[in-house]
């Protein structure tokens, strides 16, 4: 929503472009390897992600414009690679706001202020704010300049079908009505999917009571990109708000509801305004500000049962719903875009069998689960659902002024990064490894000269190859070597023959002490076509 | 005591608390009380007492 007087897309400081549905209409019919239902950050993310892999596909949204308001405005480091290994990355860097550190106030005072992990070996921040316009502006520039995606906006897709080998979608755009046959599909829909609708799929999980205004504002306010939580401030006696700084002198500032409080009053723009007025009169920010746009967000934890339904796959916000406070929502599904894209585009260019695909939904979901965990907790001390919940938490606040650890508790945790450690094409450890990245856990970075270890990894499977691994053939895999001592070896447990096998989305398939020749090339070979007697081709 | 056990203790007395309902008042003295004993150390629980007394109000 937007102050009265200017409409949904009437920004303080972004320009909304206006597409139009394709002008050339010959060959919209024309059969696509994948077609892609929905332009948002992770739909767009997805298709680069394919055309990195040379597969074409077809991108259809049914605005014609992009996402109104900044909603997702966090980007977690491990997004940033996924956004580097589209080419898009650097876009993200010039704009947007790095930050480590948040601070947590309990009236008024400070109680604990945490910094997320971070050090020289790092290649990315742990933490970028920036406006979801710009997210989705910078993606679409990227996607513009592929020969190999095909979007097409105003496209809605209407309804879908299941024919032998494939899938055939019904689009409607403002000239009129087609079918578009494609091979695979990939939902990219958003909260209210109508795909998922039409497959008769339904989101499953828990509804939280807690819910937030979130109000941006533009202003002149000196502090620095720190995330800062106020609880039970002057400003909302019980009550619970986060401030983030943006680029383009625009701050975030989410303000819980109260049990009782009607969202649609509280959304009003009178009622917006004079809550807003009174955070900032707390965080002591005495200048102008205009009211940008503002929401309302309520705190879910709701996915699929299954993220693939045949030729259709489920990904980013069509599948799973969850709680902001985590800032995992955006990044969940950016990381679903970029888990299918190199599965895919691995069987669609002959390199694997359908069966890698088995793999997605237990891995993307597994994530998602593992999100709700970390997020139930801190929605819990966030908004805590029941008396228990409530008595402890105004317990550790309120101890948390002498007792610094106590303060610990309303640490949000958004940086724990996922492990695929259970999933069906991580190979458990053969020996023991003292230390380093397990199987299934993403790969560190380390800081070397002129760059980092991550900048020699290649598009497809990389290993690390420390001292003297003697791995045999292995083709159209990137070899990097490594010293057998030094601070990668350190890092990653190596010794002399030591190898580690990464996969495109940099967790670790396998690793071995001592690697013997052609053990390497069999742990791909078992996880490119792992399952294959389920092979439904 | 690692921060792990913390929150475990700090969830169980919140699903403890949402047990007992009304009786949570006399729930949480026992576990005070109890918690003291075990301590053993009657100076340093007294003053846990006297010093939690502080920041219930605004
Ligand atoms: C009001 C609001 C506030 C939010 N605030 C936050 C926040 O503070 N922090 C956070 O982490 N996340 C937030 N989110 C969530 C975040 O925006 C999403 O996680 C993110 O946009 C997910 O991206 P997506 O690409 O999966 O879906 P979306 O961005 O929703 O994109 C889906 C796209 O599919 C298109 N589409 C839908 N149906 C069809 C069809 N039948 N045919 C063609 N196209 C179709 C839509 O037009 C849309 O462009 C917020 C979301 C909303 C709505």
């Amino acid at each position: 929503m937007r102050p009265k007087g200017r409409g949904e897309l009437d920004s303080l400081y972004f320009n909304y472009p206006t597409f139009a549905a394709p002008a050339a209409r010959d060959g919209l019919s024309a059969r696509t390897p994948v077609a892609i239902v929905g332009a948002g950050p992770v739909g767009m993310t997805a298709a680069l992600v394919l055309a990195k892999y040379g597969v074409r596909s077809v991108l259809l949204d049914r605005k014609d414009t992009f996402n109104d308001g900044s909603r997702a405005i966090c980007i977690a480091r491990q997004s940033y690679y996924i956004l580097e290994q589209v080419g898009a990355v650097q876009a993200f860097l010039d704009k947007s706001l790095g930050w480590t550190t948040g601070r947590s106030f309990f009236r008024g005072q400070q109680i604990l202020e945490f910094d997320m992990p971070d050090s020289a070996d790092q290649k990315y921040r742990p933490m970028y704010n920036l406006e979801q316009q710009y997210i989705e502006q910078y993606l679409y520039d990227a996607v513009a300049a592929n020969d190999l995606i095909d979007l097409r906006w105003t496209s809605e897709v209407t309804d879908l079908a299941d024919v032998t080998g494939g899938v055939e979608l019904s689009v409607t755009d403002a000239q009129g009505s087609y079918i578009l046959p494609a091979d695979w599909v990939l939902a990219a829909d958003g909260a209210h999917s109508p795909i998922r609708s039409m497959r008769g799929l339904r989101l499953k999980g828990q509804n939280f009571e807690g819910r937030y205004v979130i109000a941006d504002v533009q202003m002149d306010h000196d502090y620095p990109t720190i995330r800062r939580a106020l609880f039970d401030p002057a400003c909302r006696p019980g009550g619970t708000v986060l401030i983030h700084r943006q680029p383009d002198n625009i701050w975030r500032i989410d303000y819980q509801l109260k049990p009782g409080e009607s969202a649609e009053e509280a959304t009003r723009e009178d009622n917006v305004r004079a809550s807003v007025a009174s955070v900032l009169q707390e965080i002591g920010h005495t200048g102008d500000w205009d009211l940008e746009w503002w929401s309302v967000y309520s705190a879910n934890t709701l996915a699929l049962d299954d993220y693939r339904d045949g030729r259709v796959i489920f990904i980013g916000d069509s599948a799973h719903i969850v709680p902001i406070f985590g800032v995992r929502g955006l990044n969940n599904g950016l990381a679903d875009a970029q888990n299918i894209g190199w599965k895919l585009a691995s069987v669609l260019n002959g390199l694997a069998t359908g069966a890698l695909l088995d793999s997605y939904s237990p891995e993307r979901r597994g994530a998602t689960l593992d999100v709700f965990a970390n997020a139930s907790k801190s929605t819990r001390f966030m908004t805590p659902p029941s008396q228990g919940w409530q008595v402890m938490r105004d317990a550790a606040l309120s101890l948390a002024l002498d007792r610094p650890s106590m303060g610990q508790l309303a640490n949000p945790r958004q940086m724990t990064p996922y492990t695929y450690g259970d999933s069906p094409i991580t190979l458990a450890d053969e020996t023991h490894f003292k230390r380093g990245p397990a199987p299934g856990d993403v790969t560190l970075d380390v800081a070397e000269e002129g760059g980092f270890l991550t900048d020699r990894f290649g598009d497809g499977f990389t290993v690390l190859a420390f001292g003297d691994a003697d791995l045999g053939d292995l083709p159209g895999v990137t070899l990097v070597s490594l010293p057998a001592t030094g601070r990668a070896a350190e890092l990653y447990g190596a010794q002399d023959g030591t190898a580690f096998l990464i996969r495109p989305d940099m967790h670790i398939a396998a690793r071995w002490q001592h690697v013997k020749p052609g053990q390497v090339l069999a742990a791909l070979s078992a996880i490119l076509t792992k399952g294959a007697q389920h092979d439904p081709f | 005591m690692t921060h792990s056990d913390l929150e475990t203790i700090y969830e169980a007395l919140a699903q403890g608390i949402d047990t007992a309902g009304e009786h949570a008042p006399v729930y949480l003295a026992k576990v005070a009380l109890a918690l003291a004993e075990t301590l053993n150390d009657a100076p340093a629980a007294l003053k846990i007492i006297a010093d939690a007394q502080a920041n219930l109000t605004r």
